[in-house]
């Protein structure tokens, strides 16, 4: 027997078992109330991110012990149980414009995809965004999967406007994040948002943009 | 109100939906989840396309066929593998990472192919196939309507005007209106429950919504079996495994079948041995570290996840289990169903392109070639649209009715039963006494629906609800696949008879099933006879 909690709601369940079979065991034989979202059941559908014991995991990956605490996502909105708006979230590809802008058919190698492979992973399941602390202090940042894929786009051969993409992310973007690393450690396709990030900062400099909190820095040095 | 509604958000509907709005039109696509949890994104293996020096449009054609058994549609077959190459051009363009080879793109043999012909970004093809669909669609501005189950169809003098959809969120009943409807809501494999690969929520409720408006179904009883799919938990081992040299033996480690055979022979074969009692295992142990990690890294994980094996050190234990249903609502060569500006597009719809036996890669470019169609189709759909339909109150009616239904019969059990008896009875292996007997399980769980219920009886997100649901249309296809299944009495591609093994002349035709009058009525329909 194995003791759990869901959602403040305290469960036995008979052996240990992936959190989603798990829920699947609960909903069926103790608490058809108990709400949670699933689809694939193998890591690709990015629907049933949750939290347990407060870090972010894929419940049809994660393998439960005694006493876990299993909660629902952070920074959005709960609906119900561990069902929250994913929303607010999905949005931020919209505000950072992470979509294709200009293709062009060019010459590409696998070295060229292989430079984007792990990116074109991600499977949306937004436990980055629930585990980034920037929110806390401002909810407009774009937030890790959302840079994540510019850096996808911006990265890949065929992509014309990489100027454009860098413009998209630099207000509420990548000189927001304070490269915590809590995106890149629960990601559960390994992919290191952090990384992308460090990588579009690079970028920026490159285009000539400057990081703003370190151009006061510059003029606060002349001053002396 | 919208010139088109897309329902279904996997690779059939955003593409639909992405090639609608080029056309200007006003376009919604609606989805249970959200747009990029479809399932799509499990496909794995690639994308069929004729690029290679070694392989020929004309044969992928005739391998296309060969699988068919004498069932797929040649003039439909001719136009899909003939637009494959351009198909795949198209994905590349909008952003999708092919892997390469060289500066060409990569391609990868799979069962029952010729020549290396499948396209693929690693053992993710279909997950990066899907998100580049939708990167382009929010980059368009597609409008999505998230978190809406689809209840019917509205229908008025035989002619499509929109939908009725449960908001999951509270509970109640909307409707949207359209000039065509475009269902995209994917297969019905999980009807098989854990006897299958398939994602939770792949009832088919777009195929039982279209039965109840009227519309035909074919080819229900021709459901391909996945021969690899992990032991304990359904869930699957790509073909690409196979098609890299992976062997298939016995608990022995003996050698019995041939590894690239279509996937009906596979499935028949591993599924007799297992129950001959003996265990059947995938053994890519001997493809080596670096080959595997590059290659199948999502195969690596799945094994170790769900099955608690190494591939790369032992072999992994398998079985077959449902995996894609190749019948559908039976559409004709321009998409067009037995309902007027209605149109199906993708695993939901039969376009009779796979006849009775599906290809590895062939369901990829099936979504996209005809979504493209799907759109350019429904795109110029004359209707005119009122108000007030009666559809809508009554499915308001239905679904408050539904908080107050007694009760007495666990649904959920009920429904796990059948799915078992299912896979033993209408699987790999049929024959008429045993169908007979599931036919008689189904009728009688539907008499007994009027007992069953929910217990939640929340308004909030309430999942056991949509469960609910999909259960009930679980009963509506399960009977229309097993009338299928024993009016076919001969064997083809993945309908196999036990007391029917060979293939009949006779039956070269396709299955049609529909309801009159509330009573299911089924045909036999010849190609190219509308």
């Amino acid at each position: 027997m194995v003791k759990i909690k869901i959602a403040k709601k305290s469960y036995t369940i008979p052996k240990e078992m992936l959190l989603l079979e798990a829920l699947e065991y609960i909903k069926q034989h103790q608490d058809r109330s108990l709400t949670y979202r699933h689809m694939c059941r193998s890591g690709v559908c990015g629907s049933c991110a949750v939290k347990v014991n407060s870090k972010e995991v894929l419940a049809c990956e994660y393998r439960l012990k005694e006493g876990d605490e299993v909660e629902p996502l952070s920074v959005v909105g709960v609906i119900r149980d561990l069902v929250t708006s994913k929303k607010e979230a999905l949005e931020s590809l919209k505000r950072a414009s992470a979509y294709p802008l200009k293709m062009e058919e060019v010459e590409v190698t696998q070295d060229d995809i292989t430079l984007i492979e792990t990116q074109s992973d991600c499977i949306l399941c937004t436990s980055c965004y629930s585990s980034c602390p920037v929110f806390e202090e401002k909810k407009e940042f774009l937030g890790p999967f959302a840079l994540s894929r510019t850096y996808r786009y911006l990265a890949d051969k065929r992509e014309q406007e990489k100027k454009t993409h860098l413009e998209k992310v630099i207000k509420n973007g990548i000189w927001d994040c304070t490269l915590c690393g809590n995106c890149t450690e629960v990601c559960p396709q390994g992919i290191d948002p952090k990384g992308d990030i460090l990588f579009l900062q690079s970028w920026a400099g490159r285009f000539g943009f400057i990081n703003p909190s370190l151009g006061s820095f510059g003029s606060f040095g002349l001053e002396f | 109100m919208y010139d088109i509604v897309v329902i279904g958000s996997g690779g059939a509907g955003l593409t639909t939906a992405l090639f609608a709005k080029e056309l200007g039109k006003k376009v919604l696509v609606v989805t249970k989840q959200y747009p990029t949890e479809a399932q799509t994104c499990m496909a794995q293996g690639g994308i069929n396309a004729s690029l290679s020096p070694n392989d020929s449009i004309e044969l992928h054609i005739q391998d296309t066929l060969n699988s068919s058994y004498q069932l797929a549609d040649k003039e439909i077959v001719e136009k899909v593998c003939s637009s494959a190459p351009e198909v795949v051009k198209w994905l590349d363009r909008i952003g999708v990472p092919f892997n390469r080879e060289g500066k060409n793109l990569a391609l990868r043999k799979l069962g029952g192919a010729s020549a290396p012909r499948a396209c693929f970004a690693q053992d993710y093809t279909g997950l990066k196939i899907l998100h580049t669909l939708f990167d382009n669609a929010l980059k368009v501005g597609v409008e999505f309507l998230n978190e809406h189950f689809l209840l019917n169809l509205i229908v008025e003098d035989g002619q499509a005007k929109g939908v009725t959809l449960l908001d999951i969120k509270t509970s109640s009943v909307k409707e949207v209106l359209a000039k065509s409807v475009v269902l995209a809501t994917g297969g019905f494999s999980k009807i098989y429950g854990k006897f299958s690969t398939n994602g939770y929520g792949a009832f088919g409720e777009g195929l039982s919504s279209a039965l109840r408006a009227g519309a035909k179904l074919s080819d229900l009883e021709f459901v391909q079996f996945h021969p690899t799919s992990l032991k304990n938990s359904s869930i699957l081992i790509s073909e690409a495994a196979r098609g890299a040299g992976g062997k298939i033996v016995d608990s022995s480690g003996k050698r019995f079948c041939d590894e690239l055979a279509t996937r009906d022979r596979l499935s028949r074969e591993i599924y007799k041995k297992l129950e001959e009692g003996d265990k059947v295992f995938l053994d890519i142990t001997h493809l080596g570290e670096e080959f595997l990690l590059s290659n199948l890294p999502q195969e690596i994980k799945l094994a170790h996840i769900y099955e608690g094996v190494d591939p790369l050190k032992e072999p992994i234990p398998i079985k077959p289990a449902a995996h894609y249903t190749i019948g559908g609502i039976d559409v004709d060569k321009e998409l067009n169903t037995s309902i007027k500006s209605l149109y199906a597009v993708g695993e939901c719809a039969n376009t009779k392109f796979h006849g009775a036996n599906r290809l590895g890669g062939n369901s990829l470019l099936e979504v996209i070639f005809f979504g493209k169609e799907a759109a350019l189709k429904a795109g110029e759909e004359e209707n005119v649209i009122k108000s007030g339909y009666e559809q809508l109150q009554r499915d308001e009616k239905f679904i408050n009715a539904l908080f107050n239904f007694p009760n007495k019969i666990d649904f959920w059990e009920r429904g796990e039963f059948l799915s078992k008896v299912l896979y033993h009875n209408c699987g790999i292996i049929r024959e008429e006494e045993n169908l007979k007997g599931v036919l008689s399980l189904i009728r009688q769980q539907q008499r007994e629906l009027k007992f069953m219920g929910l217990k939640d009886k929340s308004r909030v997100y309430n999942s056991e609800l949509v469960r609910f649901l999909e259960y009930g249309n679980m009963l509506e296809l399960s009977e229309a696949l097993v009338i299928s299944a024993l009016s076919r009495k001969e064997s083809r591609g993945a309908h196999f008879r036990k007391d029917y093994p060979n293939l009949k002349e006779e039956f070269s035709a396709h299955s049609v099933i529909f309801k009159k009058e509330d009573v299911l009525h089924l045909e036999f329909k010849k190609n190219g006879k509308d």
